[in-house]
């Protein structure tokens, strides 16, 4: 089986891939970088920056949210700056994404990095709490927030936040509530959590990738950033290649890098592709001949009604069946749903059951009106996007795998291989 | 101009609302509000703000918008 598999088991090694030239997060050397010593012998000490120093880098840079969104990083710190009051900062490492591994690769390998983005966006808000909110498997960054805290070169203090494995615990609300006691599930909106988050106080939530480049930027500067990537996302991004190549796992690209390049970085494909997912469970599908000639920029991938998201890249070959695979995964999908918004806790369970039977039970195509009029009962009626976008999942892998379900409409798969694919974390 | 607005995290699906302003809000097959996305008419306005008072859940607000 695959590394993505891994994931599942938490046993994740993988593959990565980069060169300095690529953005520097992996860097020639992929090596784990946790001491302190060498981190500062790799990367220099942090300059000293006052906080509009910070908020003026990470603009001219154009540096961008690197945990699905991207929207830009100094905006955001903007919009909690002027929140006013005392904020609250948190390094979100959540990754609830089963096909995600790169948040983890960086907690694992490259931990100083994202402290040293964490205590940059800390002096931009002027913050006076710091968190690092991960899952429970990093509980060894204790010992390096000590030895960073005992060094002097943490000028904020930083708690370590256990983030449940759950899909949406990385939601920003959902990371506020875990991080204050109560359940990783999400707020309603407004208030956004730039305006009053942890314990109502403007909190900036930050993927870790996000953090880590700016740690990079404060050291080598807007223009090194601007060197690659588009000139609306500029510089580089972590892919988690998985499915049906060579060497699964973490891969460094520029945005913009043509998603065939992107899986030659991970070995290239082991067979021929039926189809493409990108951006994970809450992503798009691309068919074969479109990821073929598609780039991983926003704007190229907005053409297909995709986005690169937070880099989830998995690779379907053919002699799959992509239905069994939609199918596995709304059923996934449906257990997350926090469970507090009706529309999500009814809609999506009985969406699953639909897909199922047009995976794996003798079906009509009666079932496409009814999973178009109940995927119109969940989309928007939410606090957060999870039914929007496992509606989006479902509805661009329908389209993808249009021949497949005519052949199941025909009491028919083309399926020669019995791989599991795409992973899935049960619960019960 | 002015929109119902639901509070998901809070809506248990008791259909007050529904009763109260069915010109605007209908209800699904879970028994959670269907609401319309146009603005609430001048005429509709104070079922609108009964319905907000009556929710038990106080999951219902209105909301102005800048048109």
């Amino acid at each position: 089986m695959t590394a993505m598999t891994q994931t599942m088991t938490g046993n994740y090694t993988g593959n990565y891939t980069g060169n300095e030239a690529a953005g520097g997060l992996i860097g020639p050397q992929p090596a784990a970088v946790l001491d302190l010593r060498g981190h500062l012998a790799q990367h220099g000490q942090l300059p000293s920056l006052g906080p509009h120093d910070v908020v003026r880098l990470a603009r001219d840079a154009g540096l961008t949210g690197h945990g699905g969104a991207g929207f830009p990083l100094w905006r955001k710190l903007e919009a909690v700056i002027n929140s006013g009051g005392r904020a609250v900062v948190v390094a979100n490492g959540a990754e609830g994404e089963p096909a995600s591994a790169k948040d983890r690769w960086l907690l694992t390998h490259r931990p100083h990095l994202v402290l040293d983005g964490l205590q940059l966006v800390a002096r931009a808000v002027r913050a006076g709490d710091a968190y690092l909110y991960a899952s429970e498997r990093h509980r060894g960054l204790d010992h390096l927030i000590a030895e960073r805290r005992a060094a002097g070169i943490d000028a904020v203090r930083v708690e370590r936040a256990a983030a449940p494995d759950r899909f949406i615990s990385g939601e920003e609300s959902a990371a506020i509530n875990s991080i204050a006691g109560g359940l990783a599930i999400p707020s309603s909106k407004p208030p956004r959590v730039v305006e009053r988050g942890l314990r109502g106080r403007p909190t900036l939530v930050s993927n870790v990738e996000t953090l880590a480049l700016l740690a990079l930027v404060a050291r080598r500067g807007p223009a090194w950033f601007r060197s690659a990537g588009t000139a609306d996302f500029p510089g580089s991004m972590l892919f988690t290649v998985g499915g049906a190549v060579r060497h699964p796992g973490v891969v460094e690209a520029p945005h913009g890098t043509p998603l065939t390049e992107v899986l030659e970085l991970a070995g290239g494909p082991t067979s021929r592709l039926q189809a493409v997912l990108l951006g994970g469970y809450h992503g798009s599908w691309l068919t074969a001949e479109e990821a073929a000639s598609a780039a991983m920029s926003r704007s190229d991938l907005a053409a297909y009604g995709a986005s690169p998201g937070a880099g989830v890249v998995v690779a379907l070959a053919e002699g799959v069946c992509g239905l069994a695979e939609l199918s596995r995964v709304m059923t996934y999908l449906a257990q997350e749903s926090a469970g507090q918004c009706g529309p999500c806790l009814n809609g999506l369970p009985r969406i699953a059951e639909q897909v199922r039977s047009l995976a794996f039970d003798g079906t009509d195509a009666a079932v496409f009106t009814e999973l178009q009029r109940l995927s119109g009962l969940v989309v928007g009626r939410g606090a957060c996007h999870h039914p929007d976008g496992s509606v989006r999942f479902l509805r661009t892998g329908l389209r993808v795998f249009a021949d497949e379900v005519a052949m199941h409409l025909d009491r028919r798969c083309t399926r020669t291989s019995d791989d599991r694919v795409l992973p899935v974390r049960m619960v019960r | 101009m002015t929109r119902l607005r639901i509070d998901w995290t809070a809506c248990d699906g008791r259909g007050l609302c529904a009763e109260l302003v069915p010109e605007l809000i209908e209800r699904d097959e879970w028994g959670f509000p269907l609401i319309s996305d146009a603005a609430v008419p001048p005429g509709v306005l104070v079922h609108a703000r009964r319905a907000v008072a009556a929710c038990p859940r106080l999951a219902l607000s209105l909301q102005a918008e800048n048109a």
